[in-house]
């Protein structure tokens, strides 16, 4: 008996099976990818915002996620730089938005903020708490977003705080405005 | 036909059936010849009655499976259509529901059992290596089905511990949460692959490792109250003197054993199959809202000790890291605690306080990740973590005699260590929380790793020749 071949020969058959099997595995794994219908699902949403009034927030579902469209006040504004110390990203220079809406109030108009309602961390929804200093956020709370799954806190322009496990700041969607009144979420080809 | 004549027909075909299938020598290898120490306490009834909540949950489920709907729009309703119409649906399903949940307190007790008398040593590292892996496809086989009634906490339970995977640096783990996922967000795709899995392949997984778990006990043999290996002291037909058979003795001991489980299994069922909410929670009664994240989200009660190790630490990433390894450093526990005795029986007083002070943190921890997340009790969730962590360090400290310059080296190692961790989370509206919460593994390592140093608490007992009682 020739040992060696034998080894050759069981070493190469392991190895052509070996190639067999993973491409065997090909469909199992394709399979449990996104279908068409998923991708088809994330067509864009026009909405009305002329109804929301100032310091109000509705809710959008785009691509099968909640986008939160806020009218913040002057008032709120005002915060949003004096709490740059605070945050992890104040400058926005991570990617987590549009060129456009990489500014002081991450939006293109100042007031209207449209974000993406999932928190970076775990995808929870946070929740919109508007009001300032309330008894379970804390004396330095001005209003922002707060995700009751871990605590993480983000600012009125979903800028996420330090010493929360979110790492990124909420996602802004691409979106434009077709009119005053009219944004649409999902497109924003041919926009200024 | 005479009795003599009945025995004899009797034997016949079991000669027949012996020549084509092993029957007699299986039942010889594993019941009536598989000899057992005799000093089992009630501590051992978990390994079976553990066999037994696999059963009711493989029938109960295979009949759910009759009514339920695995689609987005009619989970929901068909759940409660099983709870309405389906004649006694709700009984079945209740059987399910509190069968998931009893696992889990059975399978504790188990691994808890197997921690006190030390049952991964002693050339029971596959044993124990098995046992976890059987944990392990357990969690993703509650997992799995608690998305199927999408409820709320149904679905947002799905949608943040798939969001895990996603935390894997590189995109692989953006690409992973995606092919879990099927979909962007937890959806229709998510609950079909889910339901498969939950029904088909993690019970077949499961049932293999079970087979795989009970012949590597059967190979080694049961360890027992007193960490004694029966098989060093055989009689001359090299039986264990120390040894019973399995059945008759231990099969009619843990009839006795199901009967009792039935009893609270029933109560359960019958009088409060929502345990207050701790078995079936009650935002899980509202239909799954993609748009709305329930006030206050937790995992069912069996998840929550790790999850509040997860919800405590302020960073996605180590957040995710330290949640696995709090699952997976069990695995290591027959490398990590090489101490030559096995039972706590004869171990020192600070191991045995080690180990209950293990137990209760478990525990809190349970309780805090039911908790909302405040900063005090994240807080004390971070401690806890630390405590939960420094308990498999303490395992290795004592597992053999170390000398007093050791323990102080550790303790100067400990402080240096939890220091470095607090510089680095520091966060100036929290330093004076931080400061008092310190407290804890203080108290911890200062009782743990100096007292062996002044005392002789550490001092562990003689074990003795035979088992006992």
């Amino acid at each position: 008996m020739n040992t060696g071949r034998r080894r050759f020969l069981t070493g190469a058959v392991g190895v052509v099976g070996g190639i067999g099997g993973a491409f065997a595995a090909v469909p199992f794994i394709a399979s449990w990818t996104p279908s068409e219908r998923a991708y088809a699902i994330g067509a864009p949403v026009e909405v009305d915002v002329s109804k929301i009034e100032p310091g109000r927030m509705i809710v959008e579902k785009w691509q099968g996620k909640p986008v939160y469209i806020v009218n913040r006040t002057e008032a709120a504004l005002k915060t949003l730089p004096e709490l740059d110390a605070k945050l992890r990203d104040p400058k926005s220079l991570e990617d987590q938005q549009p060129d456009y809406a990489q500014n002081e109030y991450r939006s293109r108009k100042k007031d209207l903020l449209v974000v993406v309602g999932v928190c970076t961390h775990l995808g929870c929804a946070p929740q919109y708490r508007p009001e300032v200093a309330p008894v379970d956020l804390g004396p330095a709370w001005k209003g922002g977003f707060f995700c009751p799954c871990h605590g993480s806190r983000f600012d009125l322009a979903g800028r996420v705080f330090q010493g929360v496990p979110a790492p990124l700041n909420l996602l802004i969607p691409p979106y434009k405005y077709l009119s005053d009144n009219r944004i649409v979420i999902g497109d924003d080809k041919g926009s200024a | 036909m005479s009795a003599q004549n009945q025995a004899g027909a009797l034997q016949a075909m079991m000669n027949w059936i012996d020549d084509r299938f092993p029957l007699t020598k299986m039942w010889k290898e594993h019941l009536a010849e598989y000899y057992a120490p005799k000093n089992f306490n009630v501590w051992y009834y978990f390994g079976s009655l553990a066999i037994l909540v696999l059963v009711l949950q493989l029938g109960t489920g295979i009949w759910l499976a009759m009514f339920y709907k695995p689609d987005a729009q009619e989970a929901f309703a068909s759940v409660e259509y099983i709870m309405r119409e389906v004649p006694l649906g709700w009984l079945i399903r209740y059987m399910h529901s509190t069968g998931a949940s009893l696992f889990f307190i059975v399978i504790y007790l188990h691994m808890f059992r197997a921690l006190l008398y030390g049952s991964y040593k002693g050339k029971r590292e596959l044993l124990w290596l098995f046992g976890i892996v059987i944990y392990l496809a357990l969690m993703a086989e509650a997992f799995f089905g608690y998305l199927l009634p999408w409820g709320q906490m149904s679905y947002w339970g799905a949608q943040v511990i798939t969001s895990l995977f996603g935390a894997i640096p590189f995109g692989i783990g953006d690409t992973l949460q995606l092919v879990i996922r099927g979909d962007f967000v937890v959806s229709d795709a998510t609950l079909n692959r889910f339901y498969s899995l939950h029904i088909v392949g993690v019970p077949l997984v499961l049932l293999g490792l079970v087979g795989a778990h009970i012949l590597a006990l059967h190979e080694v043999g049961s360890n027992n109250p007193d960490g004694i290996e029966i098989k060093q002291n055989k009689n001359a037909q090299g039986i264990p003197v120390d040894g019973i058979p399995f059945h008759p003795y231990y099969t009619v001991k843990d009839i006795m054993g199901a009967a009792a489980f039935l009893f609270i299994f029933a109560l359960i069922v019958f009088y409060m199959p929502q345990v207050g909410g701790l078995f079936l929670e009650h935002d899980n009664f509202v239909p799954a809202n993609v748009l709305k994240t329930p006030e206050h989200i937790k995992p069912v009660w069996y998840f929550t000790p790790y999850y509040a190790i997860l919800r405590a630490i302020p960073h996605k990433l180590t957040g995710v890291i330290v949640f696995a390894w709090s699952v997976m450093i069990l695995a290591f526990l027959p490398w990590i605690d090489t101490h030559p005795v096995k039972s706590i029986r004869y171990r020192s007083v600070l191991y045995k306080a080690l180990v209950m002070t293990f137990a209760l943190t478990f525990v809190v921890l349970g309780w805090l990740g039911m908790s909302p997340a405040e900063p005090e009790l994240s807080e004390l969730g971070l401690r806890l973590g630390e405590l939960y962590f420094a308990f498999f360090f303490m395992l290795w400290v004592y597992s053999k005699d170390r000398s007093g310059s050791f323990y102080i080296g550790a303790f100067v190692f400990v402080f240096i260590t939890l220091g470095f961790i607090d510089a680095i989370r520091y966060d100036e509206s929290k330093g004076m929380l931080m400061l008092v919460s310190a407290v804890l593994p203080a108290i911890y390592f200062v009782y743990f790793l100096l007292a062996p140093v002044v005392s002789s608490l550490n001092q562990d007992r003689p074990v003795p020749e035979r088992v006992t009682s």
